[in-house]
C-alpha cells in the first residue's frame, strides 16, 4: 500500500503543492474562469448592464461570418500579416547577418535598431501620423521633391493597411534581430572553418548551405512570434485611424463590440474566434517548447 | 587597414537602415522645438532654422500631468513585477524540484496560458472587476498580469539546472525548503531575474489595451494612456505640442534602455532560448 | 602519395599578442608529425595558417615546394579534422561526407540546394559521389550510419564521420586539431591505434596538434615541441626524450617530470666542491649557474648504501615523503636527509623494491653520466660529468 511510501517524499510533495498554489489559484481565476465565461457569454446575447439575457446557441458565431466589419477586419489583418511576417523575418535576418560580423560597431547598431522596440507605440504612432501627413509630413514633402504626387497614407483605403504594416515592421525589426543574433552566435566557429576547408566559402553559399539550415529553429520561433504579435495589432489603428477608411483589424473590431457597443455576448464569440486563430499559430511553438521542456 | 568592398557595403546598408530606424525619433524631437510656422512649412529637413525653445514642452506640461503619468507607470510596473516574482519563484521551484501530483497538468496549463493574450481575457476580467466595483484603480491595472507564465517557465528551466546534491545536503543540514529556495537557489538565478525584470517593466510600461479599458480618470493613467488622452484633447494640428508630448512619454524607456542595454537584450534573448 | 610540407618563417600576431614567432618546419612526404605544446603555444594557430583559415603576417607555406599561400583552403589539397568534429548538424552522415566532393564536382548553380538533387544532368556526378562516400564510409566501418544525423551518433562515431569527410577527397596532407581530446580514455586509445593504421595505409602526410604527450610520442615520426609561439625542438620522440635541446623540452617531455636542481661551478669550473668534473666539448665558465637534470627511472634504490644492483657514482640517503603505487612500479618522492631538502622523484619497479612506505629511509644512487646539463639560459650543454676521482 502506498501509504508506507517515503515520508520525506510525501512531505516534499505537499510543500511543492503549497508553493505552487498561488500560481495555480491565479491561473484559475485569471485564465480558466475567464475562458469559461467567454464560452458561456458567446452563447448568449448579453449586453453590459442588461437585466435579461437570451440563449443564442451558436448564433453569434454565425453572425460573425456574415458581419461585413468583422470579415473586413480579418482580411485587413491578413494583409497586414502578409507584409509584416515576411518583412519582419527576412529584414531582421539580413540586419542580424550584417551586424553579426561587425566587432567594433556592433553595439552601436544594436542600440539603434532596438530603440524602436523600447518606445511607446502610441507615442510613436502619433509621430508617424505627423510624418505621413499629406501636407505637413516629411515623407510627402520628399515625394513631392522628386516629382511624385502627394499620397494620403492614412486616409486612403488602399494605402492605410500597408502604411500600418510598415510602422509595425519599423517597431519589430530590432526585436527579431536580437533573436537572430543570439541564434547566429550559437553556430560554432568550427563549422564555418570545416565549411571553408570543404570549399563552402563565406557569402551566399555559406548562407544557403550552412547558416540558414542551422537557423531553422530560430526562424521558426521568429515566424511564430511575429505572426502572433502581428495578429494582435491594435495600438497603431487606435492612434492613427480609429478604424476609419476601412482599416479595422480583428482586435479593433472586438474592442468596438465589447467596449464601445457593450455587446458582450457577440464580442465574446469574436474573441473566441480570435483565440482559436492564435492557438493555431502558437501550437506549433507550444509543441516544440514542450519537447524542449521535457528533454532539457 | 584594408577596406574590403563587402565591409563597405555592409555598413552602407546598415547605416541606411539605421537612418530609417532613427528618423521618427529625430523628427519627433526637432519638431517639438520648432516654431509652429516652421512646422507648417513641411520641409524635408528636420532641424529648425530659428531657435524656438521649449515652449511646446511647457504647453504639454501645463495641459497634461506628465509627471503623474510617469508615476502611475512606475507604481503599476513595480507592483506587477513584485507580485509576478513572488508568485513565480515558489511555483517554478516546486515545478522544478518538488514533484507532486498535478504538477504536470499545472505546467501544461501554464504553457497553454502563455498563448492567451490579455486581449482575450480582457472582456470577462473587465466584467468581473466591474461587478466588484474595483475598476479604475491601480489594482485593476495590475491584476491580470500577476501571473507571469513566462517568468515561471524561465525560472523553472533555470532551477532545473541547479544541482540536486546541494539541495539534498541543505536538507540534511536541516534547512527548510523555504530557506533553500530563497537562500540557495534564487541567488543563482539572479541574471535571469534581472533580465526578466527588465522585460516585464518594458512590456507593462508600454501597455495600452488593458489600461485603456479599466482606467477612466486621468489621475490614474499610465504613460501610454496619458499620451492617448493628451492626443485626443489636442484635436487639431498642434503637432509641436504633440511631438513634445511624444518625446516626454518615450524618453524614460529610451533612457532606461541606454543604461541597461545588456539586461534588455538578455531579457529578449531569453524569450527565444529557454 | 603524401606531399612534403614546409613552413618558412611564419609569424603571426593578434594585436600585441605574438602567437607565432618565426616558425619554420620541414615535413617529409608521408611523415606523421605532431605539434605538441601547452595551451596557447600557437600550435592551433599554425595549423590554421597551413589550412588557409588564417593569414600569416609573414612567411610562407609550401606543399611539395610550391607555395600555397594565396590559395583558398579547399584549393590546397589538404583536409582537416577538428576537435569538436565540426559535422554539419542538419545534414545526414552521407551528406556530411559528400560535401567536399559536392563543392568540387559541381559548378555554382548546379550545387544549389534543390537543383543539386533534382536536376537530371547531375545524376551521374551524384552517383559517382555516392560511390566515393560509400567507400570512405566502409573504410571506417560506418557505412550503416549513412542515413543518420550527427546528433544520433556517439562521440567515436562522429569522429569517424569527420575522418571520412577528410579522406574522401584523398588529400595529400591531413591536418588534425586535437581530434581525440573529446573522447573518453578507452576510446581515445582505440582510435589512436586506428589513426596510426590509417596513416600507414593512406601514406599521406599527417600533421597532428595535441597537448597530450603520450599521443604525440606514440603516434609520430617526429614531434615539434612548441611554446610561446616558437618551436623549441623538432625531432624524433627518442631524441626529444634523451637529448632535449633545452630545459623546457626536458621538463615538458616525460612523465613524471624530470628531476632538476641548480648548481654553481667553482673557480676551476668544477661542480660540487670539486667532486664532479666536466668532460666534453665545452668547459664551464667560472661561477656560472647550471641546471642538472635526471630522469626518475635513472635513480637506483636500495635499502642500504652498499647494495645497489648497478654501479652508481653517487649515493644519497633520503626519506620517502609521498608514494604512488602504479601496479608494476612505484613512483615516490624522497627528500635527502642532508643538504637541501629538494624532493627527488623516483621510479622503481615493484619487483626490485617490493615494499615501500611513507617515512621510510632509503638510499638513492645514480651515475653522473646520466645527468643532463643545461646552461643558465636553459640550453643543453653537450658535456658529461665524471667523478673527480676519475680525472
Amino acid at each position: 500500500m502506498k501509504s508506507n511510501q517515503n515520508d520525506a517524499e510525501f512531505r516534499l510533495a505537499w510543500i511543492g503543492m503549497g508553493l505552487a498554489a498561488p500560481a495555480g489559484f491565479l491561473l484559475a481565476i485569471l485564465y480558466v474562469l475567464p475562458l469559461l465565461c467567454l464560452l458561456l457569454l458567446s452563447l448568449t446575447d448579453y449586453e453590459l448592464g442588461a437585466t435579461t439575457l437570451r440563449w443564442l446557441g451558436t448564433e453569434n458565431f454565425q453572425r460573425a461570418w456574415q458581419d461585413p466589419v468583422f470579415i473586413r477586419s480579418l482580411k485587413n489583418t491578413l494583409v497586414y500579416m502578409s507584409i509584416v511576417i515576411p518583412g519582419g523575418v527576412l529584414l531582421s535576418l539580413l540586419v542580424a547577418l550584417l551586424i553579426h560580423q561587425r566587432v567594433r560597431s556592433r553595439s552601436f547598431y544594436e542600440v539603434i535598431y532596438f530603440l524602436p522596440v523600447t518606445s511607446t507605440m502610441i507615442a510613436m504612432a502619433t509621430v508617424w501620423q505627423f510624418l505621413l501627413h499629406p501636407k505637413l509630413g516629411f515623407i510627402n514633402a520628399a515625394l513631392k521633391a522628386v516629382g511624385l504626387g502627394e499620397t494620403a497614407f492614412i486616409t486612403d483605403p488602399s494605402w492605410v493597411i500597408p502604411s500600418l504594416a510598415l510602422i509595425g515592421l519599423w517597431q519589430m525589426i530590432g526585436f527579431n534581430m536580437i533573436i537572430y543574433l543570439a541564434g547566429l552566435s550559437q553556430i560554432p566557429q568550427e563549422i564555418y572553418e570545416a565549411a571553408e576547408v570543404d570549399g563552402v566559402h563565406a557569402g551566399w553559399e555559406r548562407f544557403i548551405h550552412i547558416t540558414w539550415p542551422m537557423l531553422t529553429p530560430t526562424t521558426l520561433f521568429v515566424v511564430v512570434t511575429t505572426c502572433i504579435s502581428a495578429f494582435k495589432v491594435f495600438d497603431t489603428v487606435l492612434a492613427l485611424t480609429q478604424g476609419k477608411s476601412q482599416s479595422e483589424v480583428v482586435l479593433y473590431a472586438i474592442y468596438l463590440e465589447g467596449f464601445q457597443y457593450f455587446k458582450m455576448g457577440y464580442a465574446a464569440a469574436l474573441t473566441l474566434i480570435f483565440l482559436a486563430l492564435i492557438f493555431a499559430a502558437s501550437s506549433i511553438q507550444l509543441l516544440k517548447m514542450d519537447k524542449k521542456a521535457h528533454y532539457a | 587597414m584594408k577596406l574590403k568592398t563587402s565591409v563597405v557595403v555592409s555598413h552602407a546598408v546598415l547605416l541606411g537602415g539605421a537612418a530609417i530606424m532613427l528618423m521618427p525619433f529625430v523628427w519627433m524631437f526637432f519638431t517639438a522645438i520648432k516654431a509652429p510656422s516652421e512646422i507648417f512649412e513641411a520641409s524635408i529637413w528636420p532641424w529648425p532654422r530659428t531657435w524656438y525653445g521649449f515652449a511646446h514642452f511647457q504647453e504639454v506640461l501645463k495641459s497634461a500631468p506628465m509627471g503623474l503619468f510617469m508615476w502611475n507607470g512606475l507604481v503599476v510596473c513595480t507592483g506587477i513585477l513584485i507580485v509576478q516574482v513572488l508568485v513565480a519563484i515558489p511555483a517554478a521551484y516546486a515545478l522544478a524540484k518538488l514533484p507532486f501530483k498535478g504538477s504536470e497538468s499545472l505546467f501544461m496549463g501554464i504553457l497553454v496560458a502563455l498563448s492567451v493574450p490579455i486581449q482575450v481575457t480582457a472582456l470577462p476580467l473587465y466584467m468581473g472587476l466591474s461587478l466588484a466595483g474595483w475598476l479604475n484603480s491601480y489594482f485593476a491595472q495590475m491584476v491580470p498580469f500577476f501571473l507571469s507564465m513566462f517568468a515561471i517557465f524561465l525560472l523553472r528551466q533555470h532551477f532545473k539546472t541547479f544541482p540536486d546534491e546541494i539541495i539534498h545536503a541543505a536538507r540534511i543540514d536541516g534547512m527548510t525548503e523555504w530557506e533553500i529556495m530563497w537562500r540557495l537557489v534564487v541567488p543563482s538565478a539572479r541574471p535571469a531575474l534581472a533580465a526578466f525584470a527588465v522585460f516585464s517593466v518594458v512590456a507593462h510600461w508600454n501597455d495600452l489595451y488593458w489600461p485603456m479599458i479599466v482606467i477612466t480618470t486621468t489621475e490614474l493613467a499610465p504613460p501610454p494612456l496619458g499620451m492617448l488622452l493628451f492626443a485626443n484633447a489636442e484635436s487639431g494640428a498642434n503637432y509641436g505640442a504633440l511631438m513634445a508630448g511624444a518625446t516626454l512619454i518615450t524618453m524614460p524607456m529610451v533612457i532606461a534602455f541606454l543604461f541597461a542595454r545588456k539586461q534588455f537584450i538578455q531579457g529578449i534573448t531569453m524569450t527565444g532560448f529557454r | 602519395m603524401g606531399s612534403s610540407l614546409s613552413v618558412k618563417n611564419i609569424s603571426k600576431g593578434f594585436g600585441i599578442n605574438k602567437a607565432l614567432v618565426d616558425v619554420s618546419l620541414n615535413i617529409k612526404p608521408g611523415e606523421f608529425v605532431s605539434l605538441l605544446g601547452p595551451s596557447g603555444c600557437g600550435k592551433s594557430t599554425l595549423l590554421r595558417i597551413i589550412a588557409g583559415l588564417l593569414n600569416a603576417d609573414q612567411g610562407d607555406v609550401a606543399l611539395n615546394d610550391a607555395s600555397i599561400l594565396g590559395l583558398r583552403p579547399n584549393e590546397r589539397n589538404i583536409a582537416m579534422v577538428f576537435q569538436n568534429y565540426a559535422l554539419y548538424p542538419h545534414m545526414s552522415v552521407h551528406d556530411n561526407i559528400a560535401t567536399p566532393l559536392m563543392m568540387s564536382s559541381f559548378p555554382f548553380w548546379a550545387r544549389q540546394p534543390l537543383i543539386r538533387n533534382f536536376w537530371p544532368g547531375n545524376r551521374s556526378t551524384n552517383l559517382s559521389i555516392d560511390e566515393k562516400v560509400l567507400s570512405a564510409a566502409k573504410g571506417l566501418q560506418i557505412e550503416m550510419l549513412l542515413d543518420r544525423k550527427p546528433s544520433q551518433l556517439s562521440g567515436g562515431q562522429r569522429q569517424r564521420v569527420a575522418l571520412a569527410r577528410a579522406m574522401v577527397r584523398s588529400p595529400a596532407v591531413f591536418l588534425m586539431d586535437e581530434p581525440l581530446s573529446n573522447l573518453d580514455a578507452k576510446l581515445r586509445i582505440q582510435i589512436r591505434e586506428e589513426l596510426s593504421q590509417l596513416h600507414k595505409s593512406l601514406g599521406a602526410t599527417f600533421l597532428y596538434v595535441t597537448h597530450d604527450q603520450t599521443e604525440a610520442l606514440t603516434l609520430s615520426d617526429r614531434v615539434a615541441v612548441m611554446d610561446a609561439g616558437q618551436v623549441l625542438q623538432f625531432d624524433t620522440p627518442q631524441n626529444l626524450y634523451q637529448k632535449p635541446a633545452n630545459l623546457t623540452v626536458a621538463q615538458f617531455i616525460g612523465s613524471p617530470q624530470i628531476n632538476c636542481w641548480e648548481m654553481k661551478a667553482d673557480s676551476l669550473g668544477r661542480l660540487n666542491q670539486g667532486e664532479w668534473l666536466v668532460q666534453g666539448n665545452l668547459q664551464l665558465s667560472v661561477n656560472s649557474k647550471v641546471t642538472l637534470a635526471l630522469r626518475p627511472e635513472q635513480i637506483q634504490v636500495s635499502l642500504n648504501a652498499s647494495e645497489f644492483s648497478q654501479v652508481v657514482d653517487l649515493r644519497v640517503k633520503a626519506r620517502v615523503t609521498r608514494l604512488e603505487n602504479h601496479g608494476p612500479e612505484w613512483i615516490f618522492w624522497a627528500e635527502p636527509t642532508t643538504g637541501k631538502p629538494i624532493p627527488l622523484i623516483v621510479r622503481a619497479s615493484t619487483k626490485s623494491m617490493p615494499k615501500i612506505s611513507v617515512g621510510d629511509i632509503l638510499w638513492l644512487g645514480w651515475l653522473l653520466q646520466d645527468c643532463l646539463i643545461f646552461d643558465p639560459q636553459g640550453q643543453r650543454l653537450d658535456i658529461n660529468l665524471i667523478p673527480g676521482s676519475q680525472a
